[in-house]
């Protein structure tokens, strides 16, 4: 993939992504588009979000091509579980030196390429390009094409220079270079009329395996998992489903709608957080795909699990009735979880609409009623403030804000990518239950809010 | 004598090293009120801070300049200037600690002209320090990005002053954790002298809870003590990598230094104790002659898990030397050392070889060992090897009390060896089971 300016804006300007759906010029979200901010700025790059994309492919190997920094302080440690191969969790990068940052880096990155094969004999090669290796202007495409052909196993570029702007547009890189080079390319062994792909799934704590069973339960098979514990092979067939779900993410939108250029396949965007939002994508997957036999089965499903779900749910809903919480992600995660919040009687006082589209808002507004506020713009102090004038028990939002909620003494709960509780799905409901349960009853609130005893000021004796 | 070997390879797998930007930061987080800006794409800050939340489980005050391509192209002083005028905005830091990155370096942006620049556009900066340290990622690892932001510190902020004649200066170097910076304060402290310690993570990221929350650091060293650095009598150097920012303050005020390489074995202690005493003119504490004989007593019940153990270790060059030589004194052999940069130390260090490399190379060098030692990553290595593993160095993900972890001192050094000898002691059990 070659990454020109009008690649880039192609991808910032994303037709099939709401927030560039103008509104007689008015109401266009700009996130996509907007600049990060010297001294404001808070997110991941783009190479950030191209690896977010893609390194659940646990069978392949991913390679930083640029200085130790990208790969040295991000190796290892995203959330994504596989069910087999390991491979996606080590850490290649070319570490490149001067020299290279004189001389070039092709040759090394080249070497390296050839070493990553014989040693690891990966399914896959995916090469990441970083700022630097931009800036020096090594060839990626060029390489990779010419490994490939040497090693004889697929080397696919991904152009994420982090300084080309933010996670969500390194994210649609990542899926740019699998519809270039990964999608299409295989063919798989058999194919049924009920085969589907997941798309921006990462299965980040384990919440695919919530999900798959129940696909299994009523005959769904997925083809491709782009990307949560997914395989190269798989990945390669994913041309032939017949559906693409899209989950929780405006991310990878290009590749359902491309798909659905090249090849005919419909999308339709889900969530998996939430009674009413599970429910709703069994059925929509059943409408899409299915005929009455298959409606029935999701049916049956959704009744015995819900039965279920009530009775596990029932001792954490009389301890969570009335709770009050304040959310803050991204995305449609910001109306996912708050209809998740609702299932177990908490209210949802606040709740940010930063990355938010227009529809996703129309949503959160419907979902929170007339008193909730939607905060435009957050940080810190803000967040606190709201916190504060919402009388609100409880922060949740994502890891970077862990430490803005505990050290004003307020109960937190990680909802993004760092997190290591699976709340997807009906199982996950009953864990995000009990996870939420146990942040806002541990008896430690009483005592670290509590004054030593010598600091509490006892009434003056003349009174 | 060691040798040292640099394995021939094109792709680092699962590096050790972790980048100079992230050394600076940490350096920096031990000042008060101060702020660390990376002049870099935002994705350097990112990744940085989140390897720093982590691992000490705190708020991480760190920001960038927000490099975009076309910044990189037409230069970053604009993004420079912009970035430290919202953050006295917004933060009102009390200083601002630049650094570079692999993107800015490679550009090659002339960071004292754009400073001078800004300075001159902006005299309502007047009063606002900000330290300055050149931190490519293509060279170098954290220790090296630590080391040279102490260094820049001592060059730019202290002022020439009058002796006083119970104030010393400690440096304190990358292997030290907030909870050896306290136990070290608490020593030199026994000994009645003031010591100023930069930077001083125990006052920063040693977990505390306190008040109104807050967008710079809320301890550290302060701008006042650094100022009076001039003033000290004497500098202890902790950790080879501070050598350079002792020489600066030896240079500029003719102060004199030594420095201590470790302080986590019996003699270490000794001789940094006997050197308090000789500053200070105060005998040893009967708190530490006691703490002493406690250790004494601690390698006498411990030694029996130590003898002849075969250990291998993945640290940065100061942790390396002052952890082999607190296995070497307690009988313990090094099976594989391997280590993320150079250092004038690794030649000297009584071992046969020590390879600057990543976990591949410690992976097989590490077979047959009783016992590894290193960062989170090497978890996944012990399991693959099945042996236990000993956390020490960064980041640590998957343990608790990072900031509070101590390792120096009579007291610090019973405690390891009790966490290592427990280690030994299970697998000793473990193996007489089957």
């Amino acid at each position: 993939m070659k990454l020109t300016q009008g690649k880039i804006n192609e991808l910032l300007s994303e037709s099939a992504c709401e927030h560039n759906h103008k509104k007689d010029g008015k109401g266009k979200n700009k996130s996509c588009t907007q600049v990060a901010q010297p001294g404001a700025a808070q997110g991941g790059c783009a190479f950030d979000g191209a690896m977010i994309a893609l390194v659940p492919i646990t069978d392949a190997a991913h390679l930083v091509h640029g200085p130790i920094a990208c790969a040295g302080n991000s190796w290892g440690s995203r959330g994504s579980l596989s069910s087999g191969p390991m491979l996606y969790k080590m850490g290649f990068t070319t570490d490149l030196t001067e020299n290279e940052i004189i001389f070039g880096g092709e040759k090394k990155l080249y070497k390296a390429i050839l070493e990553i094969k014989e040693r690891y004999n990966p399914a896959a090669i995916f090469v990441y390009s970083t700022c630097v290796t931009a800036l020096i202007g090594d060839d990626l495409n060029a390489v990779c094409q010419k490994a490939a052909e040497k090693t004889g196993v697929p080397v696919v570029p991904v152009n994420s220079p982090g300084f080309i702007g933010s996670k969500n547009l390194g994210n649609r890189v990542g899926g740019e270079a699998l519809l270039e080079y990964v999608v299409g390319t295989r063919e798989p062994e058999l194919t049924t009329p009920y085969d589907i792909n997941l798309i921006g799934e990462y299965n980040i704590a384990g919440e695919l395996w919530n999900v798959l069973p129940l696909f299994q339960k009523i005959g769904i098979r997925v083809l491709g998992q782009i990307t949560g514990d997914g395989r190269y092979q798989d990945i390669a067939c994913a041309h032939r489903a017949k559906l693409n779900v899209m989950i929780c993410s405006k991310a990878l939108i290009n590749m359902a709608r491309k798909m659905e250029e090249s090849y005919g396949i419909p999308y339709i965007e889900e969530s998996f957080y939430g009674v009413e939002d599970m429910n709703r994508c069994l059925r929509n997957i059943a409408a899409k795909i299915g005929d009455s036999v298959l409606q029935g089965r999701v049916e049956q499903l959704i009744a015995s699990e819900m039965e279920k779900l009530n009775e596990a749910l029932l001792p954490y809903r009389k301890r969570l009735k009335g709770k009050r919480v304040v959310l803050y992600t991204g995305g449609v995660k910001s109306w996912s979880i708050i209809s998740a919040a609702k299932d177990l009687g908490i209210e949802v006082c606040a709740t940010s609409t930063k990355k938010s589209t227009e529809e996703d808002k129309a949503r959160i507004k419907e979902l929170l009623g007339k008193d909730g506020i939607m905060l435009e713009k957050g940080n810190a102090q803000e967040l606190l403030r709201v916190i504060a004038q919402t009388k609100a028990d409880m922060l949740i939002a994502g890891g970077r804000n862990q430490y803005t909620a505990l050290k004003a003494r307020i109960p937190f709960l990680d909802i993004n990518q760092e997190r290591h509780h699976p709340y997807a799905g009906y199982e996950g409901l009953v864990e995000l239950a009990r996870e939420l349960d146990e942040a806002l009853h541990s008896p430690v609130w009483q005592q670290i809010r509590k004054p030593a005893p010598w600091e509490i000021e006892l009434p003056s004796v003349e009174d | 004598m060691a040798t040292i070997t640099t394995p021939r390879k094109s792709v680092a797998v699962n590096p050790l090293k972790q980048s100079q930007p992230l050394g600076a930061a940490l350096a920096f987080l031990g000042l008060k009120g101060v702020m660390p800006l990376f002049h870099g794409s935002q994705g350097c800050t990112a990744f940085a801070k989140v390897m720093l939340v982590r691992h000490f489980r705190e708020a991480i005050p760190l920001s960038t300049t927000a490099m975009t391509e076309v910044s990189t192209i037409l230069g970053g002083e604009d993004n420079v200037e912009q970035a430290i005028l919202t953050l006295v905005e917004k933060s009102k830091p009390s200083m601002i600690g630049l650094c570079t990155t692999g993107l800015t370096e490679t550009r090659g942006d002339d960071m004292t002209g754009i400073l001078q620049t800004i300075r001159k556009r902006h005299p309502e900066l007047h009063d606002l320090p900000i330290v300055f340290a050149s931190t490519p990622d293509f060279k170098g690892a954290l220790q090296d990005g630590f080391a040279a932001t102490v260094t820049s510190i001592m060059k730019e902020l202290p002022r020439a002053g009058e002796t006083r004649c119970n104030q010393i200066t400690l440096l304190i170097g990358s292997a030290f954790a907030p909870g050896d910076v306290q136990e070290i304060k608490e020593i030199v402290a026994a000994f009645g002298l003031h010591a100023i310690a930069v930077p001083d993570l125990s006052l920063s990221l040693d977990g505390h809870l306190d008040g109104d929350y807050n967008t710079v650091t809320t301890g550290g060293t302060t701008l006042a003590e650094l100022r009076e650095i001039g003033s000290s009598v004497y500098t202890l150097a902790l950790g080879e990598s501070m050598r350079a920012a002792a020489e600066t303050l030896e240079a500029q005020f003719g102060i004199p230094y030594e420095v201590f390489t470790s302080l986590s074995n019996l003699d270490a202690v000794d001789s940094f104790l006997e050197g308090l005493a000789d500053l200070s003119g105060l005998p040893v504490p009967d708190k530490y002659r006691h703490q002493r004989s406690q250790l004494q007593d601690a390698m006498l019940d411990t030694h029996f898990f130590f003898g002849r153990k075969q250990v291998s270790l993945a640290l940065e060059p100061d942790l390396l030397w002052s952890t082999v030589h607190f296995l070497q004194s307690m009988g313990a052999e090094i099976r594989a050392a391997v280590t993320t940069t150079k250092s004038p130390l690794l030649e000297q260090l009584p071992v046969e070889t020590i390879t600057i490399g990543d976990l591949e190379d410690f992976e097989q060098l590490a077979i047959g060992s009783d016992l590894l030692i290193g960062n989170s990553h090497l978890a996944a290595i012990a399991r693959r090897l099945h042996l236990p593993l000993y956390r020490l160095g960064f980041p640590i993900f998957d343990r608790l009390g990072n900031g509070q972890r101590c390792t120096v001192g009579y007291r610090g050094v019973m405690q390891l060896l009790f966490d290592l000898g427990n280690l030994f002691l299970e697998q000793e059990e473990a193996q007489t089971r089957h």
